[in-house]
């Protein structure tokens, strides 16, 4: 094994260049480091001006998303030694726009998830329960899946239509959504139909599955989807041949 | 973004998709070719109806139908749709279990028995149309 890679990582720095362009490091490669132990080598040993974000090193915040290779990845859970010889390329995630080096603006998927009422919602008028809302490990099972989300930005990335669709809510913001209509406690599915089964919800997802592919966490935002087109046709098939009893 | 940099309204810098978008990724390309597969299958269902239409008038129209189909081109054309519909069919049966979520007595169904049911199902209409032809 050779003993130091090289990484093509891009650069952006709006107040001198009009757009990016690719900057090389030659670090250690040592078997147990991630692409961000490269990162943060370079950072503190070769250039301090390189800017990206990271934070806990070990797949739950969701903040060190890159594309690797031409892949959207997780740079914490992305090993140097699986690139070998090298060199690695090291990009902004796609889809977004970039605000330096290797950080993107992702205010566009902030403004988007808050639509879809990602929270339990109750009927106000019920009078709340006296104790807990039992749950059955069943009841459970139903949403755990896409309670994993880290809102890492990987499946937006991933994703040709939210490139060429900017309304599209995007693959994380509908997973969201079924983690709550999926839950027992939540009865919030009606509002929530409103914007999820409408051309810039779930009917703008062409099914391409690469959310699913890239998805670090085992969600399967393309999965949910598609469960929810099947809900949502369900839905408004019913409203059409027994009107009196849709809500 | 056209305004110039300043320290609290930064440049950002937006890449456009190249219309080429589709040829950069395996994925997108199989993805791709599976949406223009529902152009060969509609072909497909055309194609059915004017048979049915050509059955229904009787002897000269059918054998004019017969001779048509049977030109090159018509051929060439008939072959590339059928790679396409079946194409289009194993991409579907692959697909229809993440949609699907199947509970027998309060289990969750394997994703692998829904796509083996599909393609059961697929080989059951074969046989009873092929069965229907031959007899």
């Amino acid at each position: 094994m050779a003993d130091h890679i090289i990484l093509q990582v891009t650069r952006y720095r709006p107040e001198r260049e009009p757009e990016p362009t690719s900057q090389e490091y030659e670090i250690p490669l040592r078997e147990e480091w991630a692409v961000l132990d490269g990162l943060n080598h370079v950072k503190d040993e070769l250039d301090g001006t390189l800017s990206y974000r990271w934070s806990c090193r070990m797949g739950i915040c969701g903040s060190c998303g890159m594309t690797v290779n031409g892949e959207p990845r997780l740079t914490c859970a992305t090993f140097l030694t699986d690139y070998s010889p090298g060199p690695i390329r090291i990009e902004p995630l796609r889809n977004f726009p970039v605000i330096r080096d290797l950080v993107v603006e992702i205010g566009d998927f902030m403004r988007k998830l808050p639509q879809v009422k990602p929270w339990l919602i109750r009927h106000e008028d019920a009078a709340p329960p006296e104790g807990e809302v039992l749950q059955t490990p069943a009841d459970l099972d139903e949403f755990t899946q896409y309670s994993m989300c880290i809102n890492c930005m990987l499946c937006y990335s991933a994703c040709p239509i939210v490139g060429l669709e900017e309304g599209f809510l995007g693959p994380a913001a509908i997973a969201l959504a079924q983690r709550y209509n999926l839950d027992s406690r939540d009865e919030g599915a009606p509002e929530r139909m409103e914007v999820l089964s409408t051309a810039e919800g779930v009917w703008a997802c062409t099914f391409v599955g690469e959310c699913t592919t890239a998805c670090p966490k085992g969600v399967d935002p393309a999965g949910a989807i598609q469960r929810y087109k099947l809900t949502a046709a369900t839905e408004s098939l019913r409203s059409f041949l027994l009107p009196w009893r849709s809500a | 973004m056209s305004a110039d940099y300043t320290e609290f309204h930064p440049r950002w810098y937006r890449r456009r998709m190249s219309v080429f978008w589709w040829v950069s990724r395996r994925s997108y390309l199989i993805f791709v070719l599976r949406e223009l597969s529902s152009v060969f299958v509609a072909w497909s269902v055309v194609f059915l109806l004017l048979l049915i239409r050509a059955v229904g008038q009787g002897g000269p129209e059918y054998q004019r139908f017969v001779d048509r189909s049977s030109e090159p081109w018509m051929l060439a054309l008939n072959v590339v749709a059928l790679a396409f519909v079946v194409f289009h069919a194993i991409t579907w049966f692959n697909l229809a279990p993440q949609a699907m979520v199947v509970r027998v007595r309060g289990k969750r169904v394997a994703r692998s028995r829904i796509a083996l049911a599909h393609y059961a199902g697929w080989a059951l209409l074969s046989a009873l149309a092929a069965w229907l032809i031959v007899e």
